[in-house]
């Protein structure tokens, strides 16, 4: 089971400044081990957001992604009291969604 | 125009331009991409973890460490950060945060406090350790330094660190001082902090638990002490041993008046 994301979304006029930070090792499948074996790629493949369960950003990311990533975008017409909703999917099909009120 | 001198010209705009293009230094370039991680310092998700772990029943006796005392009385967080190591009774010994935890996880939790202390850093119960450091250490933050040296070890333990500090050997000939002893010394782009005085806020002793970007890795203060011996080719010292106690002691006794922003993100 997947950590929980940090998800702040802040509004600021006709848009939100949403900012994500996921909890994932990222392994690239480039590295070997101790014992000379390579590391199984393991990274996230599909980042998904939406706003009050409407779709509002979609992204494919690949092993060049850092650990840990954070992702930072903007919403346009989102206001206080809205639902951001975050969803990752990896390689291994393990995903997570949590969810943020615009404050 | 002729040739000859439109090249001269050329030359002279690049020459012109250059120092322009020069005039931001490397240890700029990264105070810059530095700026830009703060937003979203992966530390957050270790504190959330570790606040986790505070409040879970977990161990043998399957019990939270909330009655854990780290020297401002049983389950005081807010503010224990900045004044350890300390002298505790109970244990009758000089301890730093991590090696009090693993005093807590023994005696509340009935963990194997020698068997955590083997563990290697970022594994098993070791890592659980760093997030509850890195989670208390973040409930102090903005608060000043301010180290007890009443009790008679407490003067010892500092004295102590002040001549490991200074103490040359290994393949290298090192010291803590060696690289921490004077102005303007660095290690590649890092800028290396005078730790034998007050180095100023969120400097030194006042940085650590820190993530660090390049490997991903939530770094305590433990494991950063590890580090600086692995660099000066000295033996590892032991987890929690008196002698990297010691050494936190005399640091953060150094940087009284300091302000922890610990967690913070290194490169």
């Amino acid at each position: 089971m997947a950590d929980p994301m940090r998800i702040r979304a802040q509004a600021s006029g006709d848009k939100a400044t949403v900012r994500v930070l996921m909890s994932h090792e990222m392994e690239s499948g480039q590295r070997k081990d101790a014992s000379g074996k390579t590391v199984p790629a393991w990274f996230i493949q599909e980042v998904t957001a939406k706003l009050n369960g409407k779709d509002v950003f979609s992204a494919e990311w690949g092993p060049a992604v850092s650990k840990n990533p954070f992702l930072q975008f903007n919403v346009k017409g989102a206001k206080a009291g809205d639902k951001i909703a975050v969803t990752w999917k990896d390689n291994k099909g393990d995903t997570r969604t949590d969810e943020a009120t615009v404050s | 125009m002729n040739k000859a001198s439109s090249l001269a010209i050329a030359v002279a705009l690049a020459l012109g331009t250059m120092p322009a293009l020069a005039q931001k230094t490397a240890s700029q370039g990264i105070d810059e991409y530095r700026a830009m991680l703060q937003d979203g310092n992966p530390a957050e998700l270790f504190e959330a973890k570790g606040e986790d772990l505070w409040k879970k029943a977990r161990g043998p006796k399957n019990v939270s460490l909330e009655k854990c005392d780290l020297g401002k009385g049983p389950g005081v967080v807010k503010g224990a950060f900045v004044a350890l190591p300390k002298y505790f009774a109970d244990t009758q010994r000089m301890q730093d945060l991590e090696s009090r935890l693993v005093t807590c996880m023994e005696t509340l939790q009935g963990f194997n406090a020698a068997e955590i202390s083997k563990t290697a850093f970022g594994r098993g119960e070791m890592a659980n350790v760093t997030a509850l450091a890195t989670w208390i250490a973040a409930e102090s933050k903005g608060q000043r330094f301010n180290l007890s040296q009443e009790h008679a070890q407490e003067k010892t333990f500092y004295e102590v660190g002040k001549r490991l500090f200074f103490q040359r050997g290994g393949p290298h000939d090192f010291s803590c001082a060696s690289c921490h002893g004077e102005e303007g010394k660095r290690i590649r782009l890092q800028d290396l902090p005078i730790l034998t005085k007050n180095p100023g806020d969120g400097i030194g002793f006042a940085a650590w638990p820190a993530y660090r970007v390049s490997n991903g890795q939530m770094w305590s203060m433990q494991l950063r002490l590890n580090d600086c011996y692995r660099q000066q080719r000295f033996p590892y010292p032991g987890f929690g041993s008196d002698a990297t106690i010691a050494l936190s002691t005399y640091l953060g006794v150094n940087a009284k008046g300091a302000a922890s922003i610990a967690p913070a993100i290194k490169r």
